[in-house]
């Protein structure tokens, strides 16, 4: 065992997190008086300005799991865990050309909006919302057990408590402070992580003289120059091919990245902001290189394996082993406010899904006054508050890792596809949308489930079902077919008339709100 | 907003028709650059593995700056649409607002 305190209750992380606890309550506080319409509840008034949401969706997008899973991924298969770096930021740019600002013109607070555009509102809204839902529900899973993990491994405590504590700050945040209090807390989680990640970097340049060829050169006499070139995570072309797509495109399908578009006045702040978090995103992605290569030399192998076979203790490991354990205390606290942010955006992600599609979409036939929904949207905050914690528990001690990727596959398949075609195609049918939302998703979690993770490594059969880890390029392209295919055979004549509203909206922002 | 602004003529005026077509080219334009240089990179890794392990310069190998480097070009990218969004984009939307509302 090396020497190291992680794992114990250090003054200095619980200062630090008490002291983030107390300043987001107090934004919550503040936010609480500014949270009472629906456009407050779900959108901040559209009050935040393009840098400050390009900061949050930072905030919202880099979650624990890619700040100490990729460190940790980096540090164990080196040039193997680079992959992953790039994978995770190579889809902001597709926001950026196809989805932002014609989300922002065509919609008021959820992706739903813009598909049911000009469709049939109930069976589109229905529809999409089971897709944000199915995402986000195992986007929380991952989370949630991700965090109840680290916390545990990080201050020593129980793994349940650790997740209560997670569920009451983000249905605070959420309920009182609505989209406002969730934009704080992301902007000041983004602000540490970028802060903290730089602060490591820098200490770990220092030990090398500010070289880089001195890092690699003691980077490969320690681990051979195998460190640096791809091994043996990407074997076979069509799993590659399938992750990268699913990667790429379900960034462009996050439910609660797409919300934040919501946030800022106009689609020039929109598309300012994803300019600014993809900034944001790559820096902090290429900080991690420098984190993993700098614990693999510094912290060693052994040392990182036998605190946590999976690497993710990494990143703290190398911080107490150059900053002490103040600096590790600070970055525990980091570490717990990437937590909530992610939990919070995905709670708020969740609700309004539940509320305003669901409630207001298909229950109300789209009528409800604004006061009803922001309650129904504040009951739907605590539910899926408590099933966060829930499910947290029961998934204690199983293999979730899947369950990101599976997040991304169903974004990919599911909401991606039919939020493109409505957007850019005129032929585009109710019908069209529903078959295309449902064959992706569906597609994407039998396949998951058919697939060597699912079916070999945790039902323990012996040969998998569907022979790839990766199902992003069979579901995306079978979503794409199928709502093709169904809007060709039924057309729509209203919806192709709509269609000259939707572009005038879309292209020069006439009558958006 | 905009209140004096005749829908039906907006639709019908050729600069509107000629703004959707740039926009949509620049936007499938930049899309295809982007899928390329990153499917380019994960052809790599899948079809030429040990060319990413070239090195370029002491112990660092080749394939170190192109995983930095695509992160960097795809935030590159972003930083042309936006220019070309601002600049331009803008410039022809109030144009042709000014023209059909005036």
């Amino acid at each position: 065992m090396p020497q190291t305190t992680i794992g114990q209750v250090h003054a200095t992380s619980i200062a630090f997190f008490v002291l983030f606890v107390l300043v987001t309550l107090a934004i919550t506080y503040w936010a609480a008086k500014r949270t009472r319409s629906t456009k407050e509840f779900y959108a901040a008034g559209r009050s935040i300005t393009g840098f400050q949401n390009g900061l949050a969706l930072a905030g919202d997008y880099m979650s624990a799991a890619s700040f100490l899973g990729i460190a940790g991924l980096v540090s164990l298969r080196g040039y193997d865990g680079l992959i992953y770096s790039v994978g995770w930021l190579v889809g902001w740019p597709i926001i950026m050309f196809l989805i932002a600002e014609p989300l922002r013109n065509l919609g008021k607070y959820t992706f739903s909006d813009v598909v049911a555009f000009r469709l049939k509102q109930r069976p589109i809204r229905a529809a999409a919302a089971a897709g944000s839902l199915t995402t986000v529900l195992f986007y929380l899973i991952a989370q949630m057990v991700g965090a109840g993990t680290l916390i545990k491994l990080m201050f020593g405590l129980p793994y349940e408590l650790a997740l209560a504590i997670v569920g009451s700050l983000i249905i605070a945040y959420v309920l009182f402070g609505g989209m406002l209090a969730t934009t704080w807390v992301q902007i000041i989680k983004a602000v540490m992580l970028l802060g903290g990640a730089t602060i490591l970097v820098l200490l770990i340049l220092n030990e090398f003289n500010f070289s880089y060829s001195e890092l690699f050169s003691r980077a490969e006499d320690l681990y051979t120059s195998k460190f640096m070139q791809p091994g043996g995570l990407i074997t076979d072309p069509v799993d590659a091919f399938s992750l990268g797509l699913a990667l790429m495109f379900g960034t462009a399908g996050l439910p609660h990245i797409l919300m934040r578009f919501y946030t800022v006045p106009d689609a020039k702040q929109a598309r300012k902001s994803v300019f600014v978090a993809t900034g944001f995103i790559g820096y902090f992605y290429i900080l991690t290189v420098t984190i993993g290569f700098g614990a693999a030399i510094i912290v060693g192998h052994s040392a990182i394996t036998s605190i946590d076979a999976g690497g993710n203790m990494a990143a703290p490991l190398l911080a107490e082993a150059l900053g002490g354990t103040a600096f590790l205390g600070f970055l525990a606290a980091v570490a717990f406010a990437t937590i909530l942010a992610v939990v919070a955006g995905l709670t708020l992600a969740g609700a309004s899904a539940l509320s305003h599609d669901l409630y207001v979409g298909v229950f109300r036939r789209g009528v409800s006054a604004e006061r009803e929904e922001v309650k129904v949207a504040r009951i739907a905050t605590v539910c899926l508050g408590i099933a966060a914690i829930l499910l947290g528990i029961v998934f204690k001690g199983q293999n979730v890792a899947f369950m990101v990727g599976l997040a991304f596959a169903v974004a990919a398949s599911a909401n991606f596809p039919a939020l493109l075609m409505s957007i850019m195609w005129k032929k585009f049918t109710t019908k069209g949308a529903v078959a295309s939302i449902c064959s992706g998703m569906i597609l994407s979690v039998v396949l998951i489930v058919l697939s060597p993770t699912v079916w070999v490594d945790i039902f323990g059969m012996e040969a998998a079902i569907f022979p790839y880890k990766n199902p992003g390029l069979f579901s995306m392209s079978t979503a794409f077919f199928v709502g093709i295919a169904v809007s060709l055979i039924w057309p729509e004549k209203e919806a192709e008339e709509k269609y000259a509203d939707l572009k005038l909206r879309q292209y020069a922002g006439v009558g958006a709100e | 907003m905009d209140v004096r602004i005749n829908n039906k003529d907006l639709l019908e005026d050729p600069d509107f028709s000629r703004l959707v077509a740039r926009k949509n080219r620049i936007s499938w334009i930049l899309t295809a650059i982007q899928l390329t240089v990153y499917f380019g990179f994960i052809g790599l890794i899948a079809f030429y593995k040990p060319f990413l392990g070239t090195k370029v310069s002491g112990s660092i190998t080749i394939g170190i700056p192109i995983a930095v480097g695509t992160i960097i070009f795809s935030w590159a990218l972003t930083g042309i649409y936006i220019w070309w969004a601002n600049s331009r984009y803008d410039e022809m939307v109030q144009k042709i607002k000014d023209k059909v509302g005036g």
